[in-house]
């Protein structure tokens, strides 16, 4: 097996042991990049030298002992949202296909200085809006568990490359879902922390009050790991909150007796996927049987969420998107005759049909008129659904839901269903507009063998019982690997038999 | 005719805060530099750049608004303006619409009819917009960002102002308050005090207020009267041939000494006001105001009343120098240092004015010591150098900021105390005007005077006068005394 089949813990641990170093890391996760990208596209840019180069410091850094973090040495890939310094940041969108940062994101910046390395940029939904990563300028990233299907998204090329073993971890951010989504449908693990854990700087937003990064791993160790390095007070981020400091990864114990755990009753109706119903009903039981106390209740939101979360999203976004205009950096029309011309053709020729849609229903909500009727109704639904989850919370220690209607679907359905795609984001959004966490994590395959995830909400500042909860029932199972995840260690069988499979 | 009506004026003041950073970074907001050196990614719009406060600007904002009397709101927030434009780097502004820091405020101002109030709706914090600089020569624009997020006080007034005298008032008030507290330096030239002045007409005694316009690019206090003149006579004119006034924004022209239609308000744009997702709401506990109210500068009418009672100063001097801050400051540290108000204001009311004036200088650009005029005035004093010298020796200290001791030194200007070279003056003078000689002994005392004044010239200033004198009455009565 690979050293990026390990998780990025047992990694730090070898290289911390010197077992292997952090350039071997490095160049095997590279090597598996070079393998498995054209069949898997969770890469828009790998930055091989400067990864390399990144990794010759990391580790003279810890020969030298000034590297404490579990996570030193380990490779790691960043969603194309979040600027990196000299590496071309692109939002998957052709508006910014050449702009290169001059600075990195606080999250990114905090775990290089823990000694993670950074390999590369991830694959992403344009600016983050879609649930597939299809909206992507650069072509879409696929399934590693079948690669006919969708990844999710928009965190889409983070959660196929831990997926597919490309890296052991990955950073995505979490508007509406789109760390959970495509971690379920990848079979992996993903954090949206409580809003203002993460400092936001450096990721270039969409939505910037339900904005959250997050990291994406195999396990909940992982995941806490990069928590506790991403997880600070940061002064550049006026929304970023102090926290009392605690250290996530070693908060995880199996001991969950008492937990309270509520499941929503009207979560599990009609829409869902049967095999995802009993995916709750069988957790549920792994929980119990750990001495967690699991009843059901009603949460009677569903219906206002989505609507909601489109209108409050979709109106940020049309105005954070407004600074896309070809005038200071990124693409720019070639000929033009005066600004305002210069503005349309840039905005028309540079953003796909998905940010449009978007933006133009932002700026629809806001403008006169209409801002009272949309946007201020979406805020009172907004304010009320949190009063709702915050109600729930006071009995439960945490909430277990779907994390979406299905498992991963394939490629191009939503195509031309723009609203079929928004309403799959049912179970998700809600976390998000109440700011609070919420961890998806992999819990069996349906019978496609398409991985099933499921999500755990917790209160405000209280991702520490969502980990152990996670860490509990993980206790209790084996961690099952993508397919592309053992390519290279597949016979000639194998490949023959997809390959019979596929005409 | 014109008589029956009224002019109603409503002004919308914008003034740059003098805080050292920017009102969402930390770059300089110093004016001018080279073009795009005071940037970073967040004033400068980047991706993934985010705003952060500068407590300083709520600071002082709730300064000027406890000096306007208005409402401190205990929880402000800002919004975003939304519009496309490339001076605005991110394509909106974040400004204050919802829930102004500052609200129902009001400013006194003299009037020919006694004191009047003028109202404040409502004043806010926001971001300065960078400069757009356009090439004829290559067809393209460039644009500058060193100005981009400086912060900005709005300052929006009621229509209770009624005349071009009364705006100007209002105005000079609103200056003088603002840069006794410090918070700006209020320079219409420079942009950091922009005046947008809405007016309209109607007839006296109206209760409905006539159709406005308003008026742009007002570069001085002059041109925002000449401006209000112009407009509501425009307004006269087409109300009194029946016309009806265009709902508009115009452009004054400062050289011409008229205004263009710029865009119509049915054009305006919808600015998408939202509120700012990347700023929390700011939360103003009292004793902020409390700490903010106590560590208030003196205000001009304070200091106006203390120069009279601590200083003796009459009243009118008094106003002159608190009429002009960079006065008061001066007067206020030199005479610290010498201890002799009078002198003080004595030198900046006569000299200081007058060469401010000949060489076109503003008061602002007074940069000399006020030790150096301290001590020039104990010079004085001490006898070691005339009023005349004194004065050749001030306007060194105002052009060049001399320090008048060392330039007395350097140049021989201090008094000659010689009384044997006095007289030898003395006697070639009484030789030279025998004419006035002869008009003293003939009992024409005042032709002294004359003589003294020749005897000063001859001495280009450098002799005490009372010590000339003196002299020339001894010599005088010498020369008369042979034939008694």
């Amino acid at each position: 097996m690979s050293l990026m089949g390990l998780t990025a813990i047992e990694l730090g641990r070898k290289i911390k042991k010197k077992e292997v170093s952090a350039a071997e890391a490095v160049e095997e996760a590279l090597e598996a990049i070079e393998k498995k990208e054209t069949a898997i596209h969770s890469f828009l840019t790998v930055d091989k030298e400067g990864a390399r180069r990144r990794a010759e410091q990391v580790q003279r850094r810890i020969c030298k002992g000034e590297l404490t973090s579990p996570l030193a040495g380990v490779p790691m890939a960043v969603k194309d949202n979040l600027c990196t310094r000299g590496i071309r940041t692109t939002c998957a969108s052709r508006l910014l296909s050449d702009f290169v940062p001059t600075y990195t994101a606080e999250a990114v910046c905090r775990l290089e200085h823990a000694g993670v390395i950074v390999l590369g940029k991830t694959n992403m939904d344009e600016f983050a809006m879609g649930s597939t990563t299809e909206t992507s300028a650069f072509g879409a990233t696929k399934n590693p568990w079948d690669t006919k299907h969708v990844p999710g998204g928009s965190s889409g090329g983070s959660c196929a490359a831990v997926s597919a073993e490309e890296c052991s971890l990955a950073l995505g951010s979490d508007t509406g879902g789109s760390i959970r989504q495509p971690a379920s449908f990848c079979g992996v693990t993903g954090l949206k922390p409580t809003y203002g854990t993460v400092s936001r700087y450096g990721l270039i937003t969409y939505a910037s009050s339900l904005d959250q990064i997050g990291p994406i791993a195999r396990n909940v160790e992982d995941c806490a790991a990069m928590l506790d390095e991403i997880a600070s007070f940061d002064k550049k981020d006026a929304t970023s909150v102090k926290r009392q400091a605690c250290s996530f990864r070693e908060a995880l114990t199996e001991d969950i007796k008492g937990l309270r755990i509520g499941i929503p009753s009207n979560h599990l109706s009609e829409g869902l996927q049967k095999e995802i119903r009993q995916a709750i009903f069988a957790v549920s039981e792994t929980l119990k049987q750990q001495g967690a106390v699991v009843e059901e209740f009603h949460l009677d939101f569903m219906d206002y969420a989505v609507p909601a979360y489109y209108v409050i999203a979709c109106a940020e976004a049309s105005s954070n998107l407004a600074r896309f205009d070809g005038v200071k950096y990124g693409y720019r029309t070639k000929e033009y005759a005066n600004l305002e011309e210069m503005y349309k053709k840039t905005r028309s020729e540079g953003f796909g049909s998905e940010a449009k849609r978007r933006i133009l229903l932002g700026s629809f909500v806001l403008s006169s008129g209409y801002y009272e009727e949309y946007y201020k109704k979406a805020l009172r639904t907004r304010a009320w659904i949190k009063q709702k989850l915050d109600q729930a919370l006071e009995r439960y220690d945490a909430i277990l839901a779907p994390v979406a209607p299905t498992t991963a679907p394939k490629l191009g359905v939503f195509e031309g269903n723009p609203l079929k795609m928004y309403q799959s984001d049912i179970y998700t959004v809600a976390a998000n507009l109440a700011g609070l966490p919420a961890i998806s994590f992999p819990c069996g395959t349906d019978c496609n063998g398409l991985p099933i995830g499921l999500q755990l909400i917790g209160g405000c500042f209280r991702e520490q019982e969502l980990l152990k909860a996670v860490y509990a029932f993980e206790c209790t199972r084996n961690y099952q690997r993508s397919p592309f995840a053992m390519e290279g260690e597949r016979t000639e069988k194998c490949h023959r038999r997809e390959y019979e499979q596929s005409i | 005719m014109s008589k029956a009506y009224e002019t109603v004026i409503g002004l919308e003041v914008h003034v740059e805060l003098a805080t050292k950073t920017k009102i969402f970074c930390a770059c300089s907001t110093e004016f001018g530099g080279v073009p795009n050196s005071h940037t970073c990614p967040v004033c400068t719009g980047m991706p993934g750049a985010l705003p952060v406060l500068n407590k300083r600007v709520v600071e002082y904002a709730i300064a000027v608004g406890l000096a306007i009397n208005g409402n401190i709101r205990k929880c402000c927030q800002f919004d975003r303006k939304n519009y496309f434009y490339p001076d605005n780097p991110q394509n909106y502004q974040i400004s204050q619409l919802y829930l102004p820091i500052c609200t129902d405020g009001s400013v006194e101002i003299p009037t020919d009819t006694g004191k009047k109030t003028i109202g404040i709706r409502e004043m806010h914090m926001e971001e300065d917009a960078g400069k757009l600089l356009h090439s004829r020569s290559d067809m393209a624009s460039i644009v500058d960002y060193n100005r981009s997020g400086v912060p900005l006080l709005e300052i929006v007034t009621r229509p209770d102002i009624r005349s071009a005298k009364e705006a100007v008032a209002f105005l000079e008030k609103l200056r003088l308050m603002l840069q006794y507290l410090g918070v700006s330096d209020c320079k219409l030239n420079e942009g950091s005090m922009r005046v947008d002045v809405n007016v309209s007409v109607r007839k006296e005694g109206a209760d409905r207020l006539g159709t406005r316009t308003e008026m742009k690019n007002l570069n001085s206090f002059r041109a925002v009267a000449r401006a209000i003149e112009s407009e509501s006579s425009r307004h006269r004119k087409l109300l009194e041939n029946g016309q009806k006034i265009m709902f508009e924004t115009r452009r004054w022209d400062d050289k011409r000494g008229i205004s263009h239609p710029m865009r119509t308000k049915e054009e305006a744009r919808d600015y998408r006001y939202f509120p700012e997702p990347d700023l929390p709401p700011i939360l103003i506990e009292d004793a902020w105001i409390a700490r903010i109210e106590k560590e208030r500068p003196e205000m001009p009418e304070e200091k106006l009343e203390r120069y009279q009672r601590e200083f003796g100063l009459p009243k009118y001097d008094a106003s002159i120098l608190v009429g002009e801050k960079h006065f008061a400051d001066l007067f206020e540290e030199a005479t610290a240092l010498c201890g002799k108000p009078k002198k003080v204001s004595n030198w900046i009311m006569g000299e200081l004015i007058c060469l401010l004036r000949e060489n076109e200088m503003a008061a602002d650009k007074i940069s000399f010591s006020p030790e150096n005029l301290a001590k020039l005035i104990d010079l004085v004093d001490a006898g070691q150098i005339s009023g005349t010298v004194a004065k050749e020796i001030f306007a060194q200290i105002v052009t060049k900021d001399v320090d008048p001791e060392k330039y007395m030194d350097e140049k021989c200007l201090g008094m000659v105390e010689d009384e044997d070279l006095l007289r030898e003056v003395i006697v070639s003078v009484i030789c030279v005007h025998s004419q006035s000689v002869e008009d003293y002994k003939r009992g024409k005392k005042r032709a002294i005077g004359f003589l003294v004044g020749q005897a000063m010239k001859t001495m280009r200033g450098k002799a005490n006068p009372k010590t000339v004198h003196r002299l020339l009455e001894e010599a005088l009565s010498y020369e008369e005394a042979p034939r008694a």
